[in-house]
């Protein structure tokens, strides 16, 4: 039952079970275990990462595309339910025509860039995406009447999914209030989107696609139609990643420009993939779990190090909490190095 | 054409009888290998349609050609680098940003000579920051080849996240060194001001970018086309194993090219932040986007195509930005479309011997 569920793609790590496991209780009673509404938050914005780092590493680790339009797709998921939900009134209706038509937009514009570029070459694909993701990017904050601007839209969700709902008292110490209902939409709704991403990669696509990976000269000769293959992984994962940016939406119940199209954003979701492992699914959930975290707590210890270097000449800017993106690019460079496989493909070396 | 002068030789004694009829090519097929070089004055004169005021007309093509120039420029050095090794570098915008940052503050060093109403002393400074700056993206380009490129050699995927780190690194360096609020620069006095020609005021500053591009550009292909080491690197672009095999370091060469393209790379910077008179951290990565679209339409590995990518985005953008403000950006998205359902490799594709 739980090898189906996992699609027969189990951690084969005794080391990675038990982190994955703790992983997934954790976020499972997150409210109960962690009462408090930054942890909560952090809860939450780790499962819809772990989806949308899993959905790209469909495309990057397992097709072996690099795609910088990635926060694009997650961005079309957040403006649908956004736009979906300002003009149709709050209700679960908006936001299942909005999650719908983000999902279904996103594939379209995945399909017309991958349409354009993986027909020559497959390194076309990373310098149109950049292209398009960012030209995306300045017409949304451009178009202000349509979609807010640089301020954004902020708009109403369910009240079912608000504080102000209450269905319960107490339990455990924790209102039983919407916010949870919420998260345990969010939760659900990931851990769903996960499996489903694991079902793909495990199929005789899934297969595939490997293959193309490693060879795509020889997969095209075997008599795969790698363009096709190719065009449609990355449909899959634009539509998985619309998916994640609805969720999105719905949990911080705003989109703007900043918070779901930035290019900061990107490069998370990079790191995430690298260092958790590429071309594993279980990478995307570690690369998720301790990039959000550090990304969360370690800043202040970041600003406690620049504190305490106090009057040495550059040492306190290389350690201020805005450079963090300096040492997650070090980082970065120094994984695709001597990381390639990431952390899960040291624990599963490590048997 | 050749065949068609043979015809019209006269004939001498027996060899009459052999003389192998050709058609001659027919006009489009002829115009073909040009269509790309036509494309250029094709845009102008939509342009000159669609644009109601040929005063208003002639300054933006100005404007167009110059930010084109400027944009080969920096794209030059990437579309030779990938020709030759086979190596995309996303970090390429760091080189423009540093080069912009390193120039400006030699500008603003050189305060008293940029303010001064002297021409000459103008342009000394002018000089002496295009050589700070050139000789600065030029080192970093050796330290980013040795440190960053080397080691993913063949491996496009790694290639394209490694140099995308590089590239954030080297941004946040930046801001560590020149503080994170962006600069402003005023144009050496005598580059400010404009020219009025037939009622259309024209930029100095555009005039001169627009002449050191054209400079720039035919003193590259006299360089290739021309000198031995040109010769190499044609060879090296089209068939690398052989002109390996036939005794050249083509290692060496692409460091070479490599530095050279990072220079270009500073002086596009240069230019760029003076042409803006305002210099970001991050402008590099913005203008990775123009450079990656000329890049993609001109053909990766040619200079030529990527002359006329760099013009066609440069016009495009400014036509467009007069006439409907917002869809700058998405109209030279479009080119690059309306290009790839043309020519899928690009305008002028790169012939490689496989």
């Amino acid at each position: 039952m739980l090898v189906k569920l996992l699609s027969g793609d189990s951690p084969r790590s005794p080391l990675l079970a038990l982190i994955l496991l703790a992983i997934l209780i954790a976020l499972a009673f997150a409210p109960f275990l962690f009462p408090g509404i930054r942890s909560v938050d952090t809860a939450a914005r780790i499962c819809i990462f772990i989806v949308l780092v899993a959905s790209y590493d469909l495309l990057l680790g397992y097709t072996g595309i690099v795609s910088f339009a990635h926060t694009m797709f997650f961005g079309m998921g957040a403006y649908g339910v956004a736009l979906a939900s300002v003009h149709m009134g709050r209700g679960f209706d908006a936001l299942a025509v909005g999650t719908l038509a983000g999902a279904a937009l996103a594939a379209v514009f995945a399909f017309l860039i991958a349409l354009f570029s993986l027909r020559v070459r497959a390194i076309f694909f990373a310098m149109i995406t950049l292209a398009v993701a960012s030209a995306v990017a300045v017409l949304v904050s451009q178009l202000s009447q349509i979609t807010g601007g640089e301020d954004g839209l902020t708009f109403l969700i369910p009240r079912e999914l608000t504080p102000a709902f209450r269905f319960g008292d107490e339990l455990f110490g924790v209102r039983l209030n919407g916010k949870l209902l919420n998260y345990y939409l969010v939760f659900l709704a990931s851990l769903a989107l996960f499996l489903l991403l694991l079902r793909i990669v495990n199929s005789p696509f899934g297969r595939v696609l490997q293959a193309i990976r490693e060879n795509d000269f020889r997969a095209e000769s075997i008599g795969y139609r790698v363009v096709a293959y190719r065009t449609t992984a990355t449909c899959i994962s634009a539509a998985v990643a619309a998916f994640a940016g609805a969720l999105y939406a719905v949990w911080i119940r705003y989109v703007g420009p900043d918070a779901v199209l930035s290019f900061d954003i990107m490069l998370d979701i990079l790191l995430m993939v690298v260092i958790g492992g590429m071309g594993t699914m279980y990478g995307a959930v570690i690369g998720a779990v301790l990039l959000l975290i550090a990304q969360n707590y370690l800043q202040e210890l970041m600003g406690l190090g620049a504190g305490a270097f106090e009057g040495v000449p550059i040492l306190p800017e290389l350690l201020s909490a805005d450079r963090w993106l300096l040492w997650l690019g070090i980082l970065f460079v120094l994984s695709v190095y001597f990381f390639p496989t990431g952390i899960v493909g040291r624990l599963r070396q490590g048997r | 054409m050749a065949h068609a002068e043979q015809r019209e030789a006269p004939p001498a004694g027996d060899e009459v009888a052999h003389r192998p009829t050709m058609t001659r090519a027919g006009l489009t097929d002829r115009l073909a290998p040009w269509m790309p070089f036509l494309l250029v004055p094709v845009l102008a004169v939509l342009g000159w349609l669609a644009i109601p005021s040929t005063s208003s007309w002639l300054t933006l093509t100005v404007s167009g050609l110059a930010m084109g120039m400027m944009i080969f420029i920096m794209a030059s050095g990437l579309t030779l680098v990938f020709g030759l090794m086979d190596v995309i570098n996303f970090g390429h915008g760091a080189f423009v940003s540093v080069g912009a940052f390193v120039g400006v503050s030699m500008l603003l060093v050189l305060a008293n000579m940029t303010e001064a109403p002297s021409l000459m002393l103008n342009l000394l400074a002018m000089l002496a920051a295009v050589i700070a700056a050139m000789v600065a993206t030029g080192a970093l380009g050796w330290a980013f080849e040795r440190v960053i490129v080397k080691p993913v050699y063949g491996a496009h995927l790694k290639q394209i996240l490694v140099t995308m780190g590089g590239l954030i690194v080297i941004e946040q360096l930046i801001v560590v060194l020149w503080g994170p609020e962006e600069i402003y620069i005023l144009r050496p006095e005598a580059l400010q001001g404009a020219v009025t020609f037939a009622g259309a005021a024209l930029e100095k500053y555009r005039l001169v970018a627009v002449g050191i591009g054209l400079a720039l550009f035919i003193a590259m292909r006299l360089v290739l086309r021309r000198t031995k080491i040109g010769l190499i690197v044609r060879a090296g672009v089209e068939n690398g194993p052989m002109v390996e095999a036939m005794g050249y370091r083509l290692r060496r060469v692409f460091i070479g090219v490599f530095i050279a393209g990072s220079a270009l790379a500073g002086l596009g910077g240069v230019m760029w932040g003076l042409y803006q008179e305002l210099i970001t951290a991050h402008m590099g990565q913005e203008i990775m986007i123009l450079i990656f679209i000329v890049v993609i339409i001109g053909g990766l590995g040619s200079v030529e195509g990527c002359f006329i990518g760099a013009l066609l985005v440069g016009l495009m953008q400014n036509y467009v930005a007069f006439l409907e403000p917002k869809a700058a950006l998405v109209s030279n998205i479009a080119l690059m479309v309306a290009i790839l359902m043309w020519r899928p490799q690009g305008m002028i594709p790169v012939v490689k011997a496989k």
